[in-house]
């Protein structure tokens, strides 16, 4: 965290500095372990085994919370008698479809609701009607939760009180993790046990009524074939701790850039709609009616989906969606199958993705498999490139390593290439959605030099320029564009949108244009507009709320009129949690918002993430639907039975509880299970750049010994088209480097600041070696095991150079996100520079010849 | 100012300003009647996070130009030293030592942390956002926090990565001003000395006095640069851009009189919490630059950062100098007169 988010390590250091203490799991030691109080090395990859480890040990000794888990998590709830755990099947969970490499969820479910969906998808089902394919489970609709749960079948759960029911939710999480021991642990991840104890009473010690511990990751967690079992293994651990909706608890998702949370809130993803909301799938005779009953909840407040839905209509369409044509529903664009980067990426290459915009990326050197995104580049038509400065992803088809391989010529390629340079935030107004949900807005400082111009101005210029076009048009097809509200106003030289107006239209107003303040006034009758209603309120009564800024000494520790969070300006989310189920604090230290019975009303310090007079003995009606269905402590709102899942019976397509899989090439067989990866992790076509590597117990897993991970410097950002190009921040870290130990080096016979040459089955790379006790050797099933960092920043252009790490990964992704596994792959390592030109495609091809790889290696379920 | 101040304890005083030992008022010695209190930095190196934001901003404020890609194999540091193109250096230090040398040392259960958060910004005597070191008085009694000693896999010894940012440090007897024939260097109402860009010659005398070796000549222009504690900034009531840019207040900005206590009572912190390495290093008024105006707390000796462990300002002996150049040219005065004196008729 000191690492990439050194501003917001500022509070970890206030925290410190009030008694905190901050352990540091990570296999490097790194500027965050240097101010922790324990650094934890362990073997990338292994980390649901240690968090496994960490539940097996508070449900052992009993350290859990258990008013709050009986309350607010479902683990009294009963599961059906034909579910099979991953113990009773060597590593895989009932309704594995082995064909087609998916779950059908049915057994998943609670016993007394009805089967829903595979995957917790109604759509699935709906597929399956109407005799469709397997697309609709590749279509990521994890990423649908950012904002709630999954629909979960329809009926009462029968539950026990007691948790002692063998089928109850937390017996099976009992017999799930028992066999995750601190031995266990030691052995697949390289944590010795004493070690492994001191964060287990560290964590537990810390929690309860009087305490909280808050979790915080980044995509050293994400980027796995099991990335969404990781925060899931968190998420399990921190609702029995009782550390989820009170103040000092939490999963804090640290973000990879500014605003990556509002790009999921908004998405630049192809399967959401604002306020995650699912994207439609392309079903026959679907009307808004059929998709509002498939997709949203009956319980909780997504059973409001149709407001927020037809209220985004009305922002989009105006006046144009009315009800009789059912708010221009049809003019959404709908989903055939999964449309991720990687999958566009084998689209391009299959040739059926011709066009691409790439605005303020570089899968040239920022992708996994980076050459795959070359070559996918390389078969387009055209290519639109914005950005500071000529990026890789600009100027592959003319100095990029397969020209000088020889593997491409360019007077070969057909893609016509334009660069477009991009305005910086300082050169533009808008607003910053960091992992807090808090929106902060940023006021142009200068004009854009030269031709630069905001994403903001770009899309709304290039919209106006083809609704001109197609003005007069009597195409159907052409209504959607034409009958857009496209009427931004529009300021200075340049033309430039008004920002804050688009702020507006995503807040939202009511039938006589007035501001709305809260997505509770949204209708689904068209009376109201809102372009993303988790966003509504942040321009409540016209006033800009994300540009406030008040100071912390000037308003209480809450700090509420600082910007604005979502929802509601709510701070944290779930906080009736932090009361008990009477309405009381659990604790006086701990308290947050609580229950006014004279008043009648909750009230605290935040705003309360629950209906304001509801009571906590309120019991619901048997009929009631959506919100009106939540009981009095059903704190967890957005769930689809208001509970914390400690099990997930929807909603996820590799399994209900987090399970330790290999990852993809590891030089480790799976201790646990006969199992050795994610039996559903998603394979990309086998085409030659992608071949996978064996793993532990096959021949030629040796020829790969060692577990490399990638990641991020302090000196630079992401793929360096912000950092690299600046003199400032590349004279800081200048090249390209591994860090290795003292062992490893000596083993390798690689010189501290000489170069070494890193192979995979994808690529080879050289880099500058910097030898460091910071990286430690770990003793892993009886074996030393010795680890690679790889910092991946660079590429061939900008002012400070240097290969690309992504060369050397595959893409094997996480069957929930489609995000590759950057964080845990297996090298070789030697010393020296690689061979130039079409040796070094040489190199790796006798690398797979070595280790005896073909189309089939590590695709094995 | 007393007359009678203007000669120390062994009556070594030029021009009304001392060449060593303490000089409670700077700025004034320097010919500021009323000048403002003197402006330091205290920079608490335990905890330095090693963002390099500080050098950043020091080289966007001041245009000073960037000087060299090199990966230095030095840990993370690649800026090397401070010199004409560097003003602010962060050193990366690894160690086969234990962890937790930024131990705060405030127990939690002593510490109601929303009863705290309330008095944020509100209260002086509270640790606020701007205040990384609680009170003086709180910590000691809360420092016996339990140290955590973790355990290091396969019994290697356990990891400690030092960072620490240098700077010009300001000092009270200033050698480089001392020594600069043109006016150049200067000293400011704040107490703080600076280069004026039109006016240095570049006859880099001021190069070899430095004790800390500072200030440097720029290669293309011959001219000195160094720190100005961000001169132009001060005279409009901001905070040099170093100290504006730390995130975790390891670089703190304020009156010098007011760090040195708050510095003296974050060492007593971390005694007590068990990091007997903590010391401060350029604070004393009695050291041999009459104490530094950019003062530091280190957890190892200076040696370890690549700071001189006894700096002494090179004038200091300017005055015996003089007395012994003195008396040499009197005795050879006298020996060339004895000669004629002796000589045999």
């Amino acid at each position: 965290m000191a690492e990439c988010h050194p501003v917001g390590f500022q509070w970890v250091m206030e925290a410190k500095a009030r008694g905190a203490k901050v352990v540091h799991v990570d296999p490097r030691f790194t500027r965050t372990s240097a101010l922790a109080d324990v650094h934890v090395p362990l073997r990338a990859g292994s980390d649901i085994a240690f968090l496994g480890g960490i539940i097996n040990y508070v449900l052992r000794e009993e350290k859990y919370f258990r008013d709050y888990v009986l309350a607010y998590s479902n683990a009294p709830v009963i599961l059906r008698e034909d579910f099979r755990d991953t113990e009773d099947l060597d590593g895989v969970f009932s309704g594995l479809d082995t064909d087609s490499r998916s779950y059908d969820n049915s057994t998943w479910q609670y016993e007394g609701t009805e089967v829903q969906a595979a995957s917790g998808q109604r759509d699935a089902e709906y597929d399956q009607r109407t005799g469709g394919g397997r697309s609709v489970t590749e279509a990521a609709r994890g990423e649908a939760h950012g904002s709630g749960g999954a629909v979960i079948g329809e009926g009462e759960p029968e539950r026990d009180e007691t948790l002692t029911h063998p089928r109850c939710v937390l017996q099976v999480l009992k017999r799930h993790y028992a066999r995750y021991t601190p031995e266990l642990v030691e052995q697949i991840c390289g944590v010795p046990q004493d070690l492994f104890r001191q964060v287990c009473e560290l964590v537990t010690e810390n929690s309860g009524r009087d305490r909280t511990t808050a979790f915080a990751y980044a995509v050293g967690w994400t980027q796995h074939t099991v990335g969404v079992q990781y925060i899931r293994a968190a998420a399990v651990l921190q609702t029995l701790l009782g550390n989820i909706g009170r103040p000092g608890g939490g999963i804090l998702a640290l973000r990879g850039h500014a605003s990556i949370q509002g790009s999921t809130d908004i998405p630049t993803l192809f399967n959401l709609l604002p306020g995650y909301i699912p994207m439609p799938h392309a079903h026959q005779k679907q009307d808004l009616d059929a998709f509002v009953e498939a997709e949203a909840a009956h319980k909780g407040y997504w059973g409001n989906m149709r407001a927020y839905l037809v209220s985004l209509l009305k922002a989009y369409w105006g006046d144009a969606a009315t009800a009789e044509n059912d708010y221009c529903f049809d003019y959404l664009p709908r989903l055939t199958g999964s449309h991720s980067t990687y999958e566009t990426t084998m689209a391009q290459l299959e040739g059926t993705c011709k066009g691409y915009f790439l605005v303020g990326e570089n899968p040239a050197v920022g992708n996994a498999n980076s050459k795959l995104m070359r070559l996918g580049m390389a078969n387009l038509d055209w290519l639109v490139v914005r950005d500071f400065s000529l990026i890789e992803s600009a100027t592959w088809w003319k100095d990029g390593p397969e020209i000088e391989t020889g593997e491409l010529r360019t007077e070969d390629i057909g893609t016509e290439v334009f660069f477009l340079p991009a305005a910086a935030h300082t050169e533009k107004d808008g607003s910053f959605t960091n992992t807090q949900r808090l929106l902060q807005w940023h006021h142009q400082a200068v004009e854009p030099p030269g031709e630069a111009r905001s994403d903001l101005w770009f899309a709304y210029h290039l919209g106006r320029l083809i609704r001109r076009k197609l003005a007069g048009s009597t195409d159907e097809m052409d209504r959607p564009l034409l009958d857009l509200t496209w009427d931004y106003p529009v300021k200075g030289t340049i033309a430039e949108p008004d920002a804050e107006a688009v702020l507006a239209e995503i807040n939202g107003h009511d039938a006589e244009g007035r501001p709305l303040s809260s997505y509770e006034q949204l209708k689904d009758d068209g009376s109201t507009a809102c372009g993303c209603w988790i966003y509504c309120g942040v321009h409540a009564d016209g006033v800009n709320q994300a540009a406030r800024r008040k100071p912390g000494g000037e308003q209480d520790w809450v700090a509420a009129e600082w910007a604005w969070a979502w929802p509601a300006n709510r701070r944290i989310l779930y906080n009736r949690a932090s009361a008990d189920p009477d309405g009381r604090p659990w604790s006086e230290r701990k308290a947050l918002v609580w229950w006014d019975a004279e008043r009648g009303q909750w009230t605290g310090h935040d705003v309360p993430d629950f209906k304001k007079d509801k009571a906590p003995d309120h019991r619901p009606p048997q009929d009631a639907t959506g919100p009106e269905a939540l009981s009095g402590t059903d704190a967890f709102v957005m769930q689809a039975d208001g509970k914390a899942w400690l099990y997930v019976p929807s909603g996820l397509t590799d399994g209900p509880l987090p399970t330790h899989y290999e990852p993809q090439d590891s030089p480790f067989p799976n201790l646990l299970y006969r199992q050795q990866r994610n039996p559903v992790r998603q394979l990309m076509p086998t085409v030659p750049n992608n071949r996978y590597q064996p793993s532990a117990g096959e021949p030629g897993s040796e020829v790969f010994p060692f577990v490399a991970t990638t990641y991020r410097l302090t000196e630079h950002h992401t793929a360096g088209g912000m950092s690299r190009w600046q003199p400032y921040l590349a004279e800081l870290q200048p090249e390209f480097f591994c860090e290795v130990s003292p062992e490893l080096a000596a083993e390798r016979g690689l010189e501290h600041t000489g170069w070494a040459t890193i192979v995979s089955a994808r690529g080879v790379v050289e880099a500058r070696v910097l030898v460091t006790d910071r990286m430690a050797p770990l003793t892993v099933q009886g074996r030393r095991l010795h680890q690679v960092g790889l910092p991946y920043h660079w590429g061939p252009n900008g002012y400070s150079t240097g290969d690309a790490a992504n060369e050397l990964l595959h893409l094997s992704l996480d069957p929930n996100t489609h995000i590759q596994e950057s964080k845990a792959f297996a090298v070789d390592i030697r010393p020296g520079r690689r061979p130039r030109g079409p040796a070094s495609v040489e190199l790796v091809r006798a690398y797979r010849i070595r280790a005896g790889i073909d189309d089939k290696t590590g695709t094995e379920q | 100012m007393n007359p009678d101040d203007r000669t120390g304890a062994d009556g070594a005083a030029v021009g009304g300003n001392l060449l060593f030992g303490p000089q409670p008022d700077v700025a004034g010695a320097a010919g500021y009647p009323q000048a403002p209190p003197r402006m330091g930095f205290f920079t608490d190196t335990s905890v330095c996070i090693g963002c390099k934001a500080c050098e950043v901003a020091c080289k966007e404020w001041n245009a000073v130009p960037e000087d060299g890609l090199e990966l230095t194999g030095m840990s993370y540091d690649n800026t090397q030293g401070l010199g004409a193109d560097t003003w602010r250096h962060v050193a990366f230090i690894e160690q086969r030592k234990p962890l937790g040398g930024q131990e705060p040392g405030v127990a939690h259960e002593d510490v109601d942390v929303f009863a705290a958060a309330t008095r944020l910004g509100t209260d002086a005597g509270s640790p606020g956002p701007g205040a990384t070191a609680p009170p003086p008085d709180r910590a000691s009694e809360a420092a016996p926090a339990g140290r955590i000693s973790p355990l290091a896999p396969e019994g290697r010894t356990e990891l400690r990565w030092l960072m620490a940012s240098d700077v010009c440090k300001h000092c009270t007897h200033a050698a480089c001003l001392d020594v600069c024939p043109t006016g150049a260097l200067f000293r400011t109402e704040f107490g703080t000395v600076v280069v004026q860009e039109d006016v240095c010659n570049g006859c880099g005398y001021c190069v070899p006095a430095c004790p800390y070796g500072v200030i440097d000549q720029r290669k293309d222009d011959g001219r000195v640069w160094k720190c100005t504690l961000c001169y132009d900034r001060l005279g409009v009531g901001m905070e040099p851009a170093c100290a504006k840019s730390c995130p975790t207040e390891s670089i703190q900005f304020g009156p010098l009189e007011e760090l040195r206590e708050r510095a003296q009572g974050r060492v007593a912190q971390l005694h007590a919490a068990g990091v007997t390495d903590a010391r401060l290093y350029g604070e004393s008024p009695d050291d041999g630059v009459g104490g530094d105006g950019a003062f530091f707390l280190l957890l190892d000796e200076p040696e370890v950062y690549g700071l001189p462990p006894d700096p002494v300002v090179t004038t200091r002996d300017l005055p015996d100098m003089w007395r012994h150049a003195a008396l040499a040219a009197v005795s050879l005065a006298a020996l060339a007169l004895g000669s004629f004196v002796r000589r045999p008729r």
